[in-house]
């Protein structure tokens, strides 16, 4: 039984959502700090933390790609140390601008281990644009991913989403093949679905990028690392939802909350 | 040696790409007959390397590592002295 669970959250230029991620993580149970990617670096005391997540945010202006420069940095300064810790089976969130990290950093999809070049990529919205505002996901995982373990699987989640480049897409010669095997591998998190829980089908605005299959989050093979578009931290209360005065005040949470239970628990039970 | 080194990153075939059909869309809304485009990168990295060879060497590393995502990107570049 794990007393303190410490949360290490990565910033670097650009990033934006780092204090709600903490104040949310706080919330719910764990020690969160906020560690510019420098400090960690010079510290070396990534191993001190029970889990690591890289936070939403717009990292070096999502230059070349969104997410490209900081995952290529945080490996090159802190890979050795990150995959050690991946391998020890330490959960890595990504959120957001995280996700397009640790897709950028080939920890995910992560079908066998880290891949040395991305093996999918979050493109550019269709349609073309930023986008912010309210999606419904469905929760598709059959309990791999420990970052939605409270969540039942079929539930349908309300989130928020703000990126212009989300669209989860494989290479177009064996995209399919590359989904059977996030499926034979439980690795399918989150879908984007309509607000009536019907299938996304990948019409706007329901999916609100394009992205294949309506994907939304997934995870590594071995349920690990975990990346997600929409902004769990975003509804994490009541209040930051857009019809919180209508909502039930008896549950002062959002739907965001589950993310970081799910997390909090499984690190206190280890 | 000094290398001028014209990279250009571009969308590999059946990827779609809004960018280039809002700008196609729009210029035949001017009235262009326009039948597609395309929108491509293109990076120009001034580099020192010891050798052509080497400098070639170089620009595809950096190529594959960050200016684009094998995913969905193809790459080409051509290199000259200065």
């Amino acid at each position: 039984m794990q007393e303190d669970v410490r949360i290490c959250i990565l910033r670097v230029g650009g990033t934006n959502c780092d204090a709600e991620t903490k104040r949310a993580f706080d919330d719910a149970g764990a020690k969160a700090e906020i560690v510019h990617l420098n400090e960690a670096v010079e510290k070396g005391n990534l191993s001190d933390y029970n889990a690591i997540v890289i936070p939403g945010g717009f990292s070096y202006g999502d230059h070349v790609r969104a997410g490209a420069i900081w995952a290529k940095e945080v490996m090159a300064k802190l890979g050795s140390e990150l995959l050690k810790l991946a391998e020890e089976g330490r959960p890595v969130l990504g959120i957001c601008n995280g996700f397009q990290v640790l897709v950028e950093a080939g920890l995910l999809p992560g079908f066998k281990g880290v891949s040395k070049y991305p093996e999918a990529a979050l493109a550019t919205n269709v349609p073309i644009g930023y986008y912010c505002g309210w999606v419904h996901v469905r929760h598709v995982n059959s309990g791999r991913c420990i970052f939605t373990q409270k969540i039942p699987k079929g539930k349908m989640l309300r989130m928020p989403v703000a990126h212009a480049e989300g669209r989860f897409i494989f290479s177009k010669e064996n995209e399919e093949a590359l989904l059977e095997q996030l499926r034979d591998n439980d690795q399918l998190v989150f879908v984007f679905c309509s607000e009536n829980g019907g299938p996304a089908g990948g019409k706007y605005p329901a999916n609100p990028n394009g992205s294949f299959y309506d994907i939304a989050g997934l995870c590594n093979a071995e349920g690990t690392i975990f990346g997600l578009m929409p902004h769990p931290e975003r509804a994490y209360y009541r209040w930051q939802q857009p019809d919180w005065t209508q909502t039930d005040a008896a549950s002062p949470y959002g739907d965001g909350r589950l993310v970081f239970e799910s997390m909090v628990e499984y690190l206190k039970a280890k | 040696m000094m290398y001028r080194v014209r990279i250009e990153v571009s969308l590999k075939q059946g990827h779609s790409d809004p960018e280039g059909e809002t700008a196609a869309k729009s210029l035949q809304e001017l009235g262009y007959p326009v039948k597609a485009t395309h929108v491509s990168k293109v990076y120009t990295v001034y580099l020192s390397a010891d050798s052509g060879s080497e400098a070639r060497r170089l620009t595809d590393e950096m190529c594959r590592r960050l200016l684009a995502n094998p995913t969905k990107d193809n790459y080409s570049f051509n290199i000259e002295e200065g």
